[in-house]
């Protein structure tokens, strides 16, 4: 039986509360914790090694040969000495291969022909060996040549630029405002190229069955990757099965297919075998997506009442000629405040620099937490509180379209935050202090555009238990864990009698985990399965669902109960299909927040430790206040690594990345991660399907950096408008101001 | 990986006889060795493991301490004599690396780390240290970790040793034995070269030699510091940092001694330095014209410009704790 759902209207009903077993929304653990930290969750890297994999199999390992020059044609590839190489079994070059990973939901294969080069560190072969070791010492005996006709764009702030017409934006005369306003600030900030950086780096097994190719890979979206390597290959979607069901972290870098999986499925179709690729981590610096570098823009104009009549925004990012993805800097600032006059001004320059994607929350990550840093600015210049400032320039309803807001919850997080936090003891910059170490606090708000993507998933109740079975993904995020719990929830069943398997193209199509649609989506499909399978048991129970109470493995029906197990003498089983309809159509759906931070500036150094964090977050009904929480604590870890020593960092004469492991690209490890507080303000927003439900995986990013930033100033007075703030940049600061 | 062969040595004597072969490394806790073998960056013929070699003890020694070459970072800076007598010490170690690479880490490997300069690590640029006459491409590029201090054409790369920092400013001397087994002494200030035209050569080891202990002479009552300012408190090699160990005597400066690291291919010691503050009355004076001293030839590429103004602070810092709590 399939339950579809076009999602036309609003769904009002809030079912999930009238349910019993009232499992959803509880802080249960990871259904799949105790295999991750046991090492029984096998990962893509370890599946021809682990003993607990099914794939343990006789493979060869392929490594990439490293493209040298950041533009230029293969003349020559010379593979004599690689060959040598006692385990080598072949060098391969096949027109097939790619040169870096697709953008998210591309549905086609990346760009190919390897002898094109376009940045350096781009794959140009595949050494193929009995031993990972053989072919990386092989790798580096391949002589290439190259032939160059044209220079290579490196410094994306000189590069030739284009300014696509759909990211343009107008509307009023913000120039006219500037000129009236009160107080208008009129300021330039740059974030550098950032890598995902996620923990577990790409790798993929895959091998042949006939004209059928498996795939095990590290990846976020594997229905739309089974069709990117599909086309790669040039066989039919339906010939290729990808499994990923354990990732360790995508962050965006997995989205879309990426060269090691083409090369490891061209390989072993060539060899016979099954064939094993990892990117080396100095390689997942190079050739995953970046996100890119923004230079941005903020002008601002407030009137003598502290609201604002102007906001223009500009951006200039950076990628691949050809790539139709460019960091969406903006995408929050259409609608997060008032003001009548706004002028938004996108532009793309083309560089010859590692492939810039999706990374942590595109858009918001980088452009709110600008945007956020500049009304700081505005807000000191106004004489106003920060808190305040925001809390004048809420919008009734988005600014550019007139559109309602599915929910608003901006004010309510700013208001709960500054409770929470004491935000009312800051003080003015220089005036709380430790020693050496001087004290201050920021804010910033929240915001994240919410969506909803197409997902199948598949539920099947026996006497047992159930199974939910969906080619969604987990990739640390909780899905296992909350489509359990939804399944628990809508069956009546202790969360440990559903069993949630995922990852796998054999079954329905889920969304696949991006843009933080994934709960909403997949549960939404969950959620109408388990309805269906509701209707058949009320049949047999003789009542309407809607009178049907499951819990505890009990159907009741009015003075009736029965035991599902005996109920259930035959698997019941239903697929919900949900997919997005016009409910989002004339509406502006986020999800909010607010960020609060108190930093430690050393006076003398120029460091800064950040010393307690704090966020409020609304994302509709939270699943499981776990997972979602941990989300929060990851975004909101990120973000201050942004503000303080994220940077990727690419060669200007040649072209390298040059931070190319985690000794050199820094994230905030546990010594740089103080306590971190993470509140929800529930609530119901009838647009995030039937669950009520937001995405909550990228909120924690968008904002937080700038909380950090913000309070740096309040600390010492010291704009960074760089990012990050490196001790260097917060000591030329301070030696501005003559501490 | 280039294959290898892999012997353990079963006293010093074969160590050092052993080490005379060509392309052969010692092999202590293999940190920095093995992952540079992975990156093709050092490709040894054969590794010689001395790990089982009774080195591993530290010892009191003419009121002193003797700390055997293959004691694990962590266990020296927890070493309870350590901690009394050497705080600077247990400071410095405790302020590199990671929990995991310090309990593998050990003293003579920690020395003889190789620079973290990343184009010396990207076998495709251009490095003198791993081909020598080849060129150095970090000169002219992301040079913000880079040398201010006794930098060369050749070679702008930095030690990365906190360890060595502390052991400097303590006057630590290094134990050698030669093959054949006679064995010297050498100040750990003299043991690590400045790069000149042959930065490919780091220390003043001859082919066989083996690390076989590190000595502290005994402490004299001195005030001990270690600051080091990094880009974030978990895991970061220095931007800079200073060891400062400062013996008053009625409220002048007896002896300074200072080292500095993040700054130079060694952990850097200035003669001159100390002996502009040592019998002078401590004074913020005093420790700009030391730092004026410091600094006087001190150059940078740019991006680690801000090593110039940051050293002088932190130098100032540190004095005015160690000479009486001015902080």
């Amino acid at each position: 039986m399939t339950a579809h759902l076009v999602f036309d209207e609003p769904d009002k009903r809030n079912r999930l509360d009238a349910m019993a077993q009232e499992v959803v929304g509880r802080p249960i653990d990871r259904s799949e914790g105790a295999l991750k930290v046991s090492g029984r969750a096998v990962y893509a890297a370890e599946q021809a090694t682990s003993l607990w994999s099914e794939k343990r199999a006789e493979c060869l390992y392929g490594v990439f040969v490293r493209a040298t020059v950041p533009l230029g044609r293969v003349a020559s590839l010379a593979s004599g000495e690689a060959r040598a190489v006692p385990g080598v079994l072949e060098v391969l070059q096949d027109p097939r291969l790619v040169r870096h990973p697709a953008q998210g939901m591309a549905r086609k294969s990346p760009p190919q022909d390897l002898s094109e080069v376009t940045y350096f560190g781009q794959p140009l072969a595949l050494v193929v060996a009995e031993s990972f070791e053989a072919a990386r010492e092989a790798a580096r005996l391949v002589r290439v040549e190259y032939e160059t006709s044209a220079e290579a764009e490196l410094d994306p702030a000189q590069a030739p630029s284009e300014l696509p017409e759909k990211k343009q934006s107008a509307q009023g005369d913000l120039e006219a405002a500037l000129r009236e306003a009160a107080v208008s600030l009129d300021a330039s900030y740059s974030t550098p190229s950032m890598a995902a950086a996620a923990m577990e780096p790409h790798a993929a097994l895959a091998w042949w069955e006939g004209d059928r190719v498996t795939l095990c890979g590290a990846y976020q979206m594997v229905s739309q990757n089974a069709e990117e390597l599909a086309d790669a290959l040039g066989i039919a979607p339906g010939k290729v099965r990808v499994l990923s069901p354990f990732i360790g972290g995508g962050f965006g870098s997995k989205l879309g297919i990426a060269p090691e999986a083409v090369a490891a499925a061209v390989a072993a179709r060539t060899l016979g075998r099954p064939v094993m690729v990892t990117l080396a981590r100095q390689q997942e610096f190079e050739i995953a997506h970046r996100r890119s570098e923004t230079g941005q823009r903020v002008r601002l104009a407030l009137d003598a009442d502290g609201r604002l009549t102007g906001i223009g925004h500009e951006a200039r990012v950076s990628n691949l000629a050809g790539e139709s993805f460019s960091e969406p800097v903006q995408q929050a600032t259409h609608f997060t405040y008032r003001g009548e006059n706004r002028q938004i001004r996108h532009e793309v320059a083309r560089v010859n620099l590692t492939c810039a994607g999706s990374v942590r929350a595109p858009g918001e990550a980088v452009g709110v937490t600008i945007f956020e840093m500049a009304l700081d600015e505005l807000a000191e210049k106004a004489g106003l509180d920060p808190l305040e400032l925001r809390l004048r320039n809420i919008p009734e309803e988005d600014p550019e379209t007139d559109k309602p807001f599915t929910s608003h919850m901006l004010a309510e997080a700013l208001r709960d935050g500054a409770d929470r936090f004491g935000w009312s003891d800051r003080r003015a910059p220089g005036e709380r202090r430790q020693g050496e170490w001087l004290l201050g606090m920021g804010m910033a708000s929240a915001v994240r555009v919410n969506m909803l993507h197409k997902a199948r998933v598949r539920v099947t109740l026996t006497g047992e238990g159930a199974r939910v079975e969906s080619s969604m993904t987990d990739i640390g995020t909780g899905t296992y864990t909350i489509l359990t719990q939804i399944v628990a929830e809508m069956l009546g069943l202790a969360p440990d009698r559903v069993r949630t398997i995922l990852g796998d193209t054999d079954l329905p199509e889920g969304s696949g985990s991006g843009g933080s649609i994934g709960a909403a989506s997949n549960g939404s499909a969950a959620f109408l399965a388990c309805e269906e399978i509701r209707r058949q048991i009320a049949a047999q129970m003789g009542c309407p669902e809607e009178e049907l109470t499951l819990k505890d493995g009990r159907a009741t029906c009015g003075n009736r109960t029965r035991d599902l197990a005996e109920l259930v003498t035959e698997p019941l089983s239903a697929e919900g299909h949900f997919e997005p309809g016009k409910a989002l159509k004339g509406v502006r759906s986020s999800t909010w927040g607010a960020h609060f931070a108190e930093v430690a500036v050393n006076e003398i150094t120029g460091e800064v430790r950040v010393r307690r964090m704090l966020g409020v977050f609304a994302a509709g009904r939270i699943l499981n206040e776990k997972t979602a929480r941990s989300q929060c604590l990851g975004g909101m870890t990120f973000g201050i690594g942004m503000a303080l020593m994220e940077e990727m960092v690419h060669d200007r004469r040649f072209g390298q990345v040059v931070s190319r492991d985690l000794a050199n690209y820094h994230i905030p490890a546990h010594a740089d991660v103080p306590a971190l507080e993470v509140h929800f303000l529930e609530e119901r927003d009838s647009y995030g399907g039937t669950l009520q439900a937001k995405g909550i995986g990228e909120l924690g990013i968008c904002g937080s950096g700038a909380a950090v930033i913000n309070a740096i100033h309040n600390a010492c007075g010291v704009r960074v408008r760089d990012l990050p703030a490196t001790p260097d940049k917060v000591l030329e600061g301070l030696c501005a101001l003559g501490r | 990986m280039k294959d290898f062969a892999y012997l353990r040595a079963s006293s010093c004597d074969e160590a050092t006889t052993e080490a005379l072969e060509p392309a052969t490394r010692f092999l202590g806790g293999g940190t920095n060795l093995l992952d540079l073998m992975k990156l093709g960056i050092e490709t040894p013929a054969r590794l010689l493991d001395v790990n089982r070699l009774d080195l591993g003890v530290i010892e009191e020694l003419d009121g002193g301490l003797r700390i055997g070459a293959t004691v694990r970072n962590s266990d020296l800076a927890a070493d309870p004599r350590v901690r009394r007598s050497y705080p600077v010490l247990s400071r410095a170690l405790l302020a590199g690396a990671s929990g995991q690479l310090r309990n593998m880490a050990t003293t003579a490997g920690n020395l003889l780390q190789r620079t973290r300069c990343p184009y010396f690590y990207d076998t495709d640029m251009a490095c003198n240290k791993r081909t020598p006459g080849a060129g150095c491409s970090a000169i002219g590029g992301f040079t913000r970790y880079h040398a201010i201090l006794g930098a060369s054409d050749a070679c702008i790369a930095t030690h990365p040793s906190d360890m060595a920092v502390a052991m400097a400013a303590l006057e630590a001397v290094v134990e050698i034995e030669a093959p054949g087994g006679a064995r010297r002494h050498v100040h750990l200030a003299d043991f690590h070269r400045l790069p000149g035209d042959t930065p490919h050569i780091e220390t003043c080891l001859e082919p066989g030699d083996l690390i076989t202990a590190v000595i502290l002479p005994a402490p004299a009552g001195e005030r001990q510091i270690y600051r080091k300012i990094r880009d974030r408190a978990s895991y970061a090699f220095a931007l800079v940092s200073v060891a400062a160990v400062v013996r008053m005597e009625e409220g002048r400066i007896a002896t300074a001694r200072l080292a500095f690291g993040g700054l130079a291919h060694k952990p850097w010691r200035d003669a001159e330095v100390e002996a502009c503050l040592e019998g002078e009355p401590p004074s913020d004076d005093l420790f700009d014209r030391a730092a004026d001293r410091l600094l006087q030839r001190a150059w940078g590429q740019g991006e680690n410009d801000f090593k110039i103004p940051l050293t002088r602070r932190i130098l100032t810092a540190a004095l005015r704790e160690a000479t009486g709590g001015m902080a």
